[in-house]
Order: structure tokens, then C-alpha cells, then sequence
């Protein structure tokens, strides 16, 4: 194949693994961002997002888009309302103390993984497009759904931006985030923004798990890469920054697939890993980040 | 002065018991349950060395499974390899660990909170990666089995199988008792001292003139070399070395098993040990899902008693417990 052709597809490849990525990684963030809590069960809610949308699409008979806009509705939220739970249960007791969250949300992490094993078994099942179209690009024909999932990330994105920038939820959110004790003086209730938080950044890792689960199958494991990324775009983006998240998702992304190409899998991983790793030692406000107070 | 000398023999006296209460173990227990025991104490000195870093000096690993790990290939790849004596690759094991320690605490104590946990759970996930990716060597989940006639001593003219239940029990119980004796001393000791000053506040403690990077960085090594002579040990006792060993899960273990007993104190780790492992196995009967029971013992240990079992008796009824 000539390098054209090639390219042309690496690049749509990566461009659906970045915009699930960026989703992803939103959720994370946004968690860190504002409730300094770093969420180790959010890749459970990946994919448990995932689960849920085979477990409603089936149910539905009749045309697969039924099935799935009935998933891409009902997922989110019951991953949400779990994510609401166990903040209020758990996390909310532990005062956000940064170390105790970690080690209840690994707790979580057990939890669900060993919940959806019981509940869903360990095979790994597919679920059907909503439609299959295949659209003609110059060399080849590409899924139309992938595309769908690019646009679908970018307006999921799109909200959570106006959502965070335009409206007085967002407002709040952002007193919250950026000094807690003067946004509770001036009568926000703080708590209850953590619990909205809490749960939003698990939708969002929900919206991404149904959106990709037509083009992978959902299995209870898949939740360890997307976390791993996750981790790694947050961290490259900058704890807690939004733009910067999405700049290392596509960088991300987009190399994911290329590297992949060089390297195998487990070695790629590895120094991906590695370069992280190396990032948050020297450079612990990321790459794009600025320091903050 | 006479209230501390009476608390330093009551300590002697309460770690002295401990370890007899163990040595008549390896008579009395049912054969089940010394193997269960064998295996309790080779991983309750993991948590142990865990303790010494996550307890004393307050600073939260999530990686401690790479060093276990590294004592573990450190010693079974030469002798699954290259057939060297059990001696020899204990300390190889050990060696392996230490060095792994020193680089991972140089570069990770650069970090503070946080970033530290993340930073100590992504060189493990290298560090698991990495056993799978040499697979040539490490057979990756699969593992090396190592076979019994490579893991016995010669002495004095004897031949010492590390595979029989008996001297599997005395040798891990051998290991524990000097760990835990030396790590006893430890945090009696000056440095154990300025460990717990660290944890409790480091800005006065480098104030006061300590080198706090240099006291932290002896804590992680330290701990390493504990964690890896106690990997080092179960894969030469039990004779199987797996990746498995350095997954997130075996860092996770450490972290459970120390929050249960009771962080910072010296028997802590044997307790929640033990108390996990037999939990488990009541329940096995019930449920496959032990992971679960893992998750959800955490979050209750977390949320309920942050200080452990024995963290909890001492605040409660014996101060001077170490």
C-alpha cells in the first residue's frame, strides 16, 4: 500500500481512539480537577458503561439504532447514578482526603470488576451499529460509524465546555475548583457540586464505553486501558487543566496507532508508561500545564 | 524510668511470644493449615517492609509489588536459568530489589502525595509490562516452575529441600522473625524516629537540620530489600515464579494487609495478613469473587477503621504497643 492511503487511515484510526480518549480523560480531569480526587475506579465505570449498553441493546428487538439510543440514554445514567451513590456513601465520609480516596476507589475498582465478572461472565460480546454505512474516501470505503463517534465525541465535548463556561452550573463548578473554602462562605453547596461532579465525570466515561462498544466488544476487563490512557492524558495535559487534556488526547491518540506500528503493544505500553511516568517526576504540571499556586 | 524499662521488656516479652506461638505452629497446626501459615508469613514480611515506608514514614506505594517481584525474578531466573545455589540466588533476589529501590526512590521521591502513589504505580506497571514482555526468559503469565531438586541446600554434607512442609514453615518463619525483629529495633532506633517526624511533619523535620530526601530515600530502600528477600523467599519456598506477582494486585495486597492489621505497628502485618488469608478461605466456599471481598473490606477499613485492627487496641487499651 502507498504511504497516502496509509496515513490517511492511521490518522482517521487515531482520530476515534483520540475522541473517545479525550471523553474519557474529560471525566477523569474533571474529578481532579475540582474534587482533588483521583478517580482509580473510573476506568470500572468505562466499562461498565460498556456492559450496560449491551445489556439495554439487547433487550431492545427490532432496528440496532433503537437498541443503541436507548443505551447511549440509559447507560450514562446509571453509571452515574452509581458513580452519585458511592460518592455520597464513600468519598464524601472521607472528607476527600487524597490519600483515603484512593485507596476506596481501588476498593470500587474491585468491586465492579468482580460484579460485572458475576453478572456479565468473562466473555467478551459485541454489540450492533446503530446503521452501517460505509462512506467512500478517496482509496477506500470507511465506517460511517467511526465517524459518527468523532462527531459524537466533539459534541459531548462541545457541552461539557459550554456546560463548565456559560452556565451558573458551571460557574459554580469552577468557584468550587478553584478555591472551595470562599465558594462555601459565599452559600455553594460544595458538597453537593462534588456529588454532581463525582457523577458527571463517570457519565462521560459512560457516553465514551457506548460509543466505542460497536467497534470493540464489551468484555468486564476493558476497563485497565482506557484508565492507563486516561491516566497518561490527564497527566500530559496537566492535572486538572481541560484543554490541555484534549491536546494530549489527540497526541495521544493519534500516536497510539503509529507507535503500535513500530513497536509491539507490550513495549509500547511500557515506554509510554515509562515517559509519563518521567513527566509527572520533572514536570509534574504537564506539558501544557502551568504551575499553579 | 522504670515504666519505660518495664514497656521495653513487655515489648521484648510480646514479640519473643509471638514468635514461639509460631515455632509450636509448625508442630501443632493441621498440615492445611501450616501451608497456609508457610505462606501467610513469607507474605506478611512483604508487608512488613511495606509498612516500614507506608506505616512509619507515611508515604503511600502503590507499586511495593515491583519490589516483591524483583526479589522473586531476581532469584528464580538465575536458578531457572543458570542453576546457581539457593544461597547464592537469595541474595541475588535481595540484591535486585535493593538496586531496583534505590533507582525507583530517586526518581520517585522527587514527588510528594499524589503524584508519588502514581508515580510508584506506573514504574510497577513497567515493571509488569516488563516481565511479560520478556518472555523469552520470564514465560510471562505462565511463570517458571522451579523444580524441587534445584531448590535445595547443601550443608554440611545434608541436603535441605525447601519443598518439604516442615522446613518451608521453619524457613519462612525464620525470615519473618528476623524482619520482624530487625524492623522492631529499626523503629525503636533514631532513624526510626526521624522516620515517623517525617510523617507527622517534614517541613520540621528538615528544618531541624534532617536531610529529609536521604532519610526517605534509605526508608524506600530499606523497604525494598525487605519486600524483595520476602519474594525472593516465595519463589524458592513455594517454587513458582509468575508475573502475577508483579501485577497492581500484589501492591494492592500489602497496602490491604497493613491498613488491616494497623499501620505503624510492628505486628500489624502479621495480623491482617493472617485475618485476610483465612477470611478468604472461609469464604471461598461462598464465592469465587475474593476480589470482591478485597474491595469491599478497603472501603470499610478506610471509611471505619483507618487504623487497623491493632492501631485500634492501641489508641484504645495498650499504649505502649510498638
Amino acid at each position: 500500500m502507498a504511504f497516502g492511503p496509509y496515513f490517511l487511515l492511521a490518522t482517521l484510526e487515531g482520530l476515534v481512539t483520540a475522541s473517545i480518549l479525550a471523553l474519557t480523560a474529560l471525566g477523569l480531569s474533571l474529578v481532579f480537577g475540582v474534587m482533588r480526587v483521583v478517580n482509580v475506579a473510573h476506568g470500572e465505570f468505562f466499562m461498565l458503561g460498556a456492559v450496560l449498553a449491551w445489556a439495554v441493546s439487547t433487550a431492545f428487538a427490532g432496528h440496532p439504532a433503537i437498541g443503541f439510543s436507548a443505551a447511549l440514554l440509559v447507560a450514562p445514567l446509571v453509571v452515574g447514578g452509581a458513580a452519585f451513590l458511592s460518592e455520597r456513601l464513600v468519598l464524601r465520609r472521607l472528607d476527600y482526603n487524597p490519600e483515603a480516596t484512593i485507596v476506596a476507589t481501588i476498593g470500587m475498582l474491585y468491586i465492579i470488576q468482580q460484579l460485572a465478572l458475576t453478572f456479565y461472565g468473562a466473555d467478551a460480546r459485541p454489540v450492533q451499529a446503530p446503521f452501517n454505512v460505509r462512506i467512500q474516501l478517496p482509496w477506500f470505503g470507511y465506517s460511517g460509524y467511526k465517524l459518527f463517534v468523532i462527531a459524537a465525541a466533539i459534541i459531548v465535548m462541545l457541552g461539557t465546555w459550554l456546560l463548565l463556561t456559560r452556565t451558573k452550573i458551571g460557574l459554580i463548578m469552577r468557584a468550587t475548583q478553584y478555591d472551595r473554602e470562599t465558594a462555601q462562605a459565599f452559600g455553594i453547596p460544595v458538597d453537593r457540586v462534588y456529588g454532581g461532579v463525582f457523577a458527571l465525570g463517570a457519565m462521560l466515561a459512560a457516553v465514551a464505553a457506548v460509543l466505542v462498544v460497536p467497534t470493540q466488544q464489551a468484555h468486564y476487563l476493558m476497563g485497565r486501558d482506557p484508565l492507563l490512557l486516561s491516566f497518561i492524558v490527564v497527566i500530559i495535559g496537566g492535572l486538572g487543566s481541560l484543554r490541555g487534556t484534549l491536546v494530549a488526547a489527540l497526541i495521544v491518540g493519534l500516536s497510539d496507532g503509529i507507535i503500535s506500528v513500530f513497536f509491539s503493544p507490550t513495549l509500547a505500553k511500557m515506554l509510554a508508561t515509562a515517559l509519563v511516568a518521567l513527566v509527572l517526576v520533572f514536570r509534574p504540571q504537564g506539558l501544557f500545564g502551568v504551575r499553579t499556586r | 524510668m522504670t515504666e519505660v524499662r518495664s514497656n521495653a521488656t513487655r515489648i521484648w516479652l510480646l514479640h519473643a511470644a509471638v514468635i514461639v506461638l509460631l515455632l509450636a505452629g509448625n508442630f501443632l497446626l493441621p498440615e492445611y493449615h501450616r501451608g497456609m501459615f508457610s505462606r501467610a508469613l513469607v507474605l506478611a514480611t512483604y508487608a512488613m517492609g511495606y509498612n516500614l515506608l507506608f506505616g512509619y514514614t507515611g508515604l503511600l506505594s502503590l507499586g511495593h509489588a515491583m519490589f516483591f517481584a524483583a526479589g522473586m525474578y531476581g532469584a528464580g531466573l538465575p536458578v531457572y536459568h543458570l542453576g546457581w545455589d539457593v544461597p547464592l540466588v537469595f541474595a541475588t533476589g535481595i540484591a535486585a530489589a535493593g538496586l531496583l529501590s534505590l533507582a525507583v526512590g530517586v526518581l520517585a521521591l522527587r514527588t510528594t502525595g499524589v503524584a508519588f502513589m502514581i508515580v510508584t504505580m506506573m514504574f510497577a506497571q513497567i515493571f509488569f509490562l516488563a516481565t511479560l514482555y520478556f518472555t523469552t526468559w520470564t514465560r510471562g503469565e505462565e511463570g517458571l516452575v522451579l523444580q524441587p531438586t534445584t531448590r535445595a541446600i547443601e550443608f554440611a554434607g545434608n541436603t535441605i529441600s525447601l519443598s518439604d512442609p516442615s522446613t518451608r514453615y521453619l524457613v519462612a518463619l525464620t525470615l519473618f522473625a528476623i524482619v520482624l525483629l530487625v524492623s522492631l529495633r529499626l523503629v525503636k532506633s533514631s532513624f526510626g524516629r526521624t522516620l515517623v517526624a517525617i510523617r507527622e511533619n517534614e517541613e520540621r523535620v528538615r528544618m531541624l537540620g534532617y536531610n529529609v530526601f536521604a532519610t526517605k530515600l534509605l526508608a524506600v530502600v530499606f523497604s525494598g530489600l525487605v519486600c524483595g528477600a520476602a519474594g525472593a523467599a516465595y519463589g524458592l519456598l513455594f517454587g513458582y515464579v509468575g508475573s502475577g506477582f508483579a501485577s497492581s494486585q500484589y501492591s494492592i495486597l500489602a497496602l490491604l494487609y497493613v491498613l488491616l492489621g494497623g499501620a505503624a505497628t510492628t505486628l500489624g502485618p502479621l495480623v491482617g495478613t493472617l485475618f485476610m488469608f483465612y477470611v478468604i478461605d472461609y469464604t471461598s466456599g461462598l464465592t469465587s469473587a475474593y476480589l470482591l471481598l478485597v474491595g469491599v473490606v478497603l472501603i470499610i477499613l478506610i471509611l471505619f477503621f483507618p487504623k487497623g485492627l491493632l492501631g485500634t487496641i492501641r489508641e484504645k487499651w495498650l499504649p505502649w504497643l510498638p
